[in-house]
């Protein structure tokens, strides 16, 4: 502290002195008063403005005045650097000779240092093998654990919620009324009584003309009534696919399709859907429908695929 | 091969000189020296495994039912912090050899850098130019006790919510400010905001071991730049350092040193229990049990805490000083105060300021030997004052005879170690007796 005062006092009192004398022959570098002033003119305006930050955070503490502030400290005390460095002190230029990188002789002297570490063993191929080998197998070995994390890959992605009967519901778990779907109109579906977050639940169910439908030969029966349904999950990279495009202006479209809206997969909605467009390698995974003696939508079976993204078994 | 990837890199980064100095580096061969490699590499061994612990543990006080395998506590409340630590122990492969590796390598870590910590100062290691290195090791070696304790709160168990309790006390008793400091670390009142868990663990396995790696590698590079001191013998002098190079023997030792304490402390891991958290169960504001013990590197501080006379400073009807800060701040504060002003006290009293790269034998300079064992058994006392209850329960000795034992003897103990040390380090000098040995 005493220190501190002490240096404060020679700052100030520096100002009242005579400046030294320079040793003859060396031009004498006159201060720039002007940016002296606007560097403590710039560091009074930071730390007011720090201090207005300290304010702000007690009395005010709004995002923008909090921002302002303390931005505006940094900013200023930026340009009190800048200036300083520019103008303030002298500008000296320096050349420095890069240094050679390469040591031909010294590259020599190592390799004969590790040779003379071998000096006197026997085996040493053998040695160096027996040591990969033990090295390669602490690694799998201290690897191994980290197969703890989750369990195997093929046993979850296959499973799916659903199956012959299974009732669709809403989001609010109401069951499906065939009938209350319209023409044009995208229903998202869920298995009862299963997890709506796995990304092998949530379907979509869209209304078609059945004249309109072409399924495949083996899925004749899918679609009671043109109502169809598939899983809403982007075969590409897992995003929900939850664009309808219909109606379609016939002659630019080719027919109702659903579009995933991260990287535009687009797949046919009456085709059994097959992709249009896009980066997607596989066509979205249909669910067969059945309407029960209620009128409500149930599934009548299991997706003619494996919803979601693609893996190493994703078609077994 | 050799020759060729010397080459590439030389061409590139213009390492060949580097590296041939690498390559020769020379290490005086004591056993001593391995104290602080042990610690080293048991600092390895904690981030590999706490890494591992990362990829399970919840930090999370959002409470939960128990149903997981051990039955005792299944339909328990708990917290998903302590739901995370049973499931980690008891339902993930290999998690509870791992998480008890993880323990006992805090055990080490913390005994091996107090061990290296005393070579230092018996053999005057300490003194200039190594001074810089006493201040960073034992700030490491502050940090060590710190990470420890936030580890082992980590689960919330019983014994975890005991110590953060105590934790929060001491912090309260901080004079005037204390209560603002714990407050804001807690969130609120103790036992605090949820949040307080997740802050708990950004501290341990970010904050702290960050700063720890990058004090570690100043460490080891001030030990490059003054290179390691020497004991005196034939052709070894204050300006030379003899030993084995780096290439190729002392490499494989030092490997096989990782090695070792890597199998030591797995074996300890998978063999001997520690830190059996279903045991004590989660933690509840309303509970605690008797004779619970910390880690040992802990104990000095409960030690203190139990010692301490009912002491507390009052003022104007304001408490200036509550209890606990005797024990749980100044103890501390006082031990390693006096650690990291060592050096300049061994100048002032010896008003020695040359720089000094030969070692002393422990008996060479008495007064220094006692000096540091009067320290050290004034820190075990007290220390040892941290298990009395236990010390109670299995010698039915009575606990209060006990606390009035240790008080005189945290006193008595560091003056008598002090002359016996003292004559028997001049005695040994004089003799040239081996300690262990009869024969000179």
């Amino acid at each position: 502290m005493k220190r501190w005062l002490i240096a404060a006092l020679v700052l100030l009192l520096g100002k009242l002195r005579p400046p030294r004398a320079l040793p003859p022959g060396r031009p004498v570098r006159e201060p720039d008063r002007r940016a002296e002033n606007l560097t403590f003119l710039l560091l009074l305006c930071a730390m007011a403005a720090a201090a207005a930050f300290i304010a702000f955070y007690f009395a005010n503490p709004d995002t923008q005045f909090l921002g302002a502030t303390l931005g505006l400290a940094f900013v200023l005390l930026a340009a009190a650097c800048l200036v300083a460095g520019k103008r303030v002190v002298p500008q000296i230029e320096g050349v420095k000779e890069r240094p050679e990188l390469e040591h031909p002789f010294e590259q020599d002297e190592v390799v004969a240092v590790i040779a003379e570490g071998g000096e006197g063993v026997s085996r040493k191929r053998f040695f160096l093998l027996a040591g990969g080998g033990a090295a390669g197998l602490m690694g799998a070995a201290l690897l191994t654990p980290a197969l703890s994390c989750g369990p195997e890959a093929n046993r979850v992605l296959s499973r799916s919620p659903w199956n012959r009967g299974r009732l669709l519901v809403t989001e609010l778990d109401e069951p499906i009324v065939a009938a209350g779907i319209v023409v044009g109109e995208l229903v998202t579906a869920f298995p009862s009584g299963a997890d709506k977050e796995d990304i092998a639940s949530p379907v979509i169910v869209v209304r078609v003309r059945p004249d309109e439908l072409d399924l495949p030969d083996d899925r004749r029966g899918w679609a009671p009534e043109g109502l169809i349904g598939y899983s809403k999950i982007c075969t590409h990279a897992g995003c929900a696919v939850s664009e309808y495009r219909y109606p379609s202006y016939g002659p630019t479209a080719p027919g109702p399709a659903v579009v995933c809206p991260c990287h535009y997969s687009t797949f046919s909605v009456t085709e059994g859907g097959k992709r249009i467009f896009g980066p997607a390698g596989r066509a979205l995974p249909q669910l067969p429908l059945a309407i029960n003696g209620d009128g409500q939508l149930v599934a009548d079976g299991d997706f003619s695929g494996r919803p979601g993204p693609g893996w190493w078994g994703v078609r077994k | 091969m050799i020759r060729r990837a010397v080459r590439f890199l030389d061409e590139r980064l213009g390492t060949a000189p580097l590296l041939k100095k690498t390559l020769q580096y020379v290490f005086p061969d004591h056993w001593t020296f391995m104290l602080g490699e042990i610690a080293l590499y048991a600092f390895v061994v904690l981030v590999a495994t706490g890494i591992y612990l990362a990829l399970f543990f919840e930090p999370s006080l959002a409470h939960v039912t128990y149903q997981g395998d051990y039955a005792p506590l299944r339909g328990h409340e708990m917290t998903k912090a302590f739901q995370s630590t049973l499931d980690l122990s008891f339902e993930t492969k290999g998690g509870l050899l791992l998480r008890q590796t993880h323990h006992w390598a805090a055990n080490v870590f913390v005994a091996a850098i107090v061990l290296h910590l005393l070579r230092i100062l018996y053999t005057g290691a300490s003194r200039k130019p190594r001074d810089l290195n006493v201040w960073i090791g034992t700030t490491l070696l502050a940090l060590a006790v710190f990470e420890g304790y936030a580890g082992y709160s980590l689960p919330d168990d019983l014994l975890s919510g005991m110590g953060l309790a105590i934790g929060y006390s001491v912090l309260l008793s901080l004079p005037v400010v204390g209560a603002w400091l714990a407050v804001l670390v807690w969130g609120g009142q103790f036992p605090g905001k949820e949040v307080f868990e997740p802050r708990l663990f950004i501290t341990h396995v970010f904050v702290i071991p960050i700063v720890m790696a990058t004090l570690i590698a100043i460490h080891l590079a001030i030990i490059v730049r003054q290179k390691h001191t020497q004991f005196p013998g034939p052709g070894r002098t204050e300006r030379n350092v003899v030993g084995s190079t780096l290439w190729p023997s002392y490499a494989l030792r030092s490997t096989s040193l990782l090695l070792a304490v890597a199998g030591v402390l797995l074996l300890l891991g998978g063999l001997v229990q520690i830190n059996p958290i279903w045991l004590y169960g989660p933690y509840h504001t309303y509970s605690a049990t008797n004779g619970a013990q910390p880690d040992w590197y802990i104990g000095w501080l409960i030690g203190a805490l139990r010692l301490m006379p009912p002491l507390e400073i009052h003022v104007f009807g304001y408490t200036l000083v509550p209890n606990p800060f005797f024990g749980g701040a100044l103890f501390p504060l006082l031990v390693f105060g006096l650690l990291y002003s060592w050096p300049a006290i061994e100048r002032r009293i010896t008003g020695d300021h040359a720089r000094h790269e030969l070692l002393d034998r422990p008996r060479d300079v008495p007064w220094r030997t006692a000096t540091i064992s009067a320290f050290f058994s004034w820190v075990a006392v007290v220390f040892l004052a941290g298990s009395q209850d236990q010390v109670a329960l299995h010698f039915h000795f009575s606990y209060v005879g006990l606390v009035w034992f240790f008080r005189v003897a945290s006193v008595v103990v560091p003056l008598v170690v002090f002359f016996v040390t003292r004559r028997v380090a001049a005695e040994l000098k004089e003799t040239e007796l081996h300690p262990l040995r009869l024969d000179r």
